[in-house]
């Protein structure tokens, strides 16, 4: 009986497991046949729509093209998260330190955050020469802010009783810093690096759209504008595929990431048992 | 668990120096209210002495206050023996305030850590505290795998693994179930007999103070003081035993209505 039971659960997360990525697959398998039939039945010419079939095989003839744009765009996402989690963490121990400075220094953060980056580009684009700086700027501007918010928040919230036994030690602030708030800021920093990742994607398409395609500039959002301009419809979803790729791919690794790094000792990445 | 060899005979701490004496000692907070009021205290060395009382009549301020974690805001607080007074202190919260993202080892390695020990040199000393509360198997866990009892362990091994002449315990075992909050006691007591160090132990149980103690200075509120001090005049080693005597049956029951007295007496009016 209880062996059946049993047998009859696993059934059941067996089931479970197998659902959770042959259900999405099938969601997408249908859209890519649904577009397909739109496509052939209506004769729609591929300028206007171009069936998955052409996407795809656009794909892979323009992959020389794409590739490359493909590598400068994430070269400019990394480089942004990387500056962003450097700027984010560095402001947030700034704070952490003096609540003066919180003071001072926070409302400007959140000013940079809410400004949409569109309308602040043109003025980069005046004062920045360099086009890679420019993109740099911009997306470590929509990207900063979800990591020195969350760090910030994550050095504030280390156990009271804890920061009394460091007290009591006479430990300097240098190691309640490293040994205390830092570490119990981690799971709040990992959660904000994989919104600022997102972001930072975000942040550099939109700032090679905002550029336009004034004579500099070959990254994937750059590309779209370009293969709009010669109705090559093809190649702008081929791009706009690579660019949803890039996002998830980044999303996985940051999440990974993480998960390897609380995996120990956080509520968060610990698997539920039973 | 084995006891203490050492036989500790409580009537005769009377005459031991004072390990830490609060004269007067007045504690207002900032939002008005007054936690303790002109308490006077000695605690004498090498004694296991309780702080009794209701919630809210100001044991814990009177712990922290000795620990140096809050300023008394009147009065004076004084360890007549000590050097370096505010290093020399074990402190063990009501919860087991272990790092969770680090290892019972790293845990107990703390307090080195802070004075500059490196790992290889800090060593042999915690896990020679891990052992001392059985838990030298357990190094390598974390806090979550662990048991509320164990981490608790973990906690008193924390605050031994200084050597403090002093500790300090804030109702360590009141979030733990009876059986394993006994084998705590008898632990606890196991440690004090071998060590020797000062004890200062916060609890609202009648029954644990009068397990445990070799004094009871029971505790009123409204503002908090203390309304009278016992002594348990049972030696040491005790063992589960003593639990079953009519002794303690008697000294439970006068310790009873002292907690009765302070609670009367710390009614609002």
């Amino acid at each position: 009986m209880g062996e059946a039971e049993a047998s009859g659960r696993s059934r059941a997360e067996r089931f479970d497991r197998l659902a959770r990525w042959l259900l999405p697959l099938l969601v997408v398998v249908a859209i890519v046949f649904g577009w397909h039939l739109v496509v052939v039945v209506n004769e729609i010419p591929p300028y206007i729509l171009p069936g998955p079939g052409t996407v795809f095989a656009t794909l892979v003839k323009d992959w020389p093209i794409l590739s490359g744009a493909l590598v400068n765009t994430l070269a400019i996402t990394t480089l942004a998260l990387i500056v962003a989690t450097l700027g984010g963490v560095g402001l947030a121990i700034l704070f952490s330190q003096s609540r003066l400075v919180e003071y001072s220094f926070f409302p400007i953060a959140v000013v940079l955050q809410v400004t949409p980056i569109v309308a602040v580009f043109p003025l980069i684009n005046i004062y920045v020469d360099n086009t890679t700086a420019k993109l740099l700027i911009c997306a470590w501007i929509v990207a900063f802010f979800p990591i020195l918010s969350n760090t910030t928040l994550g050095l504030n919230s280390a156990d009271r009783n804890l920061h009394a036994l460091f007290h009591l030690y006479g430990a300097s602030r240098w190691q309640t810093l490293r040994h205390l708030r830092l570490p119990a800021a981690m799971p709040y920093f990992l959660g904000g690096l994989r919104i600022a990742g997102g972001l930072s994607l975000i942040g550099a398409v939109v700032a090679e759209f905002v550029a336009g395609t004034a004579g500099f500039g070959s990254g994937l959002a750059f590309r779209i504008i370009e293969a709009g301009y010669r109705l090559n419809t093809a190649r702008m979803f081929a791009a706009l595929i690579l660019i949803s790729a890039a996002g998830v791919a980044i999303y996985l690794v940051l999440s990974l990431a993480s998960h390897l790094i609380l995996r120990k000792w956080h509520e968060s990445a610990i698997g539920r048992e039973r | 668990m084995a006891q203490a060899a050492q036989s500790i005979d409580p009537a005769a701490s009377a005459e031991q120096p004072s390990a830490v004496v609060l004269g007067g000692v007045t504690k207002r907070f900032s939002n008005g209210t007054t936690a303790i009021a002109d308490l006077d205290l000695a605690v004498r060395q090498g004694e296991f002495l309780s702080l009794l009382g209701p919630s809210g009549c100001g044991k814990s301020t009177v712990l922290r206050l000795v620990a140096g974690l809050i300023e008394p805001s009147a009065g004076t607080i004084r360890r007549p023996d000590e050097q370096n007074a505010d290093r020399d202190i074990g402190f063990v919260f009501q919860e087991p305030t272990l790092m969770p993202w680090a290892s019972a080892f790293t845990n107990v390695w703390l307090p080195l850590r802070l004075r500059g020990v490196s790992k290889r040199a800090a060593r042999d000393r915690v896990m020679e505290a891990l052992d001392g509360v059985g838990l030298a198997a357990f190094a390598g866990s974390y806090p979550r795998e662990l048991s509320g009892g164990m981490k608790m362990r973990v906690s008193i091994a924390r605050a031994l693994v200084t050597e403090p002449r002093l500790l300090l315990l804030d109702e360590p075992f009141a979030a733990l179930d009876e059986i394993t909050r006994f084998r705590l006691n008898n632990d606890l007591l196991e440690l004090w007999g071998r060590f020797g160090f000062t004890v200062v132990f916060v609890t609202h149980s009648v029954f644990e103070s009068v397990y445990l103690s070799s004094r009871i200075a029971v505790m009123a509120a409204r503002p908090g003081r203390i309304i009278r001090t016992l002594t348990v005049d049972e030696p040491y080693p005790r063992t589960d035993a003593f639990r079953t005597t009519p002794h303690y049956g008697e000294l439970c029951n006068e310790t009873s209505a002292a907690l009765l007295l302070a609670m009367e007496e710390g009614r609002p009016a």
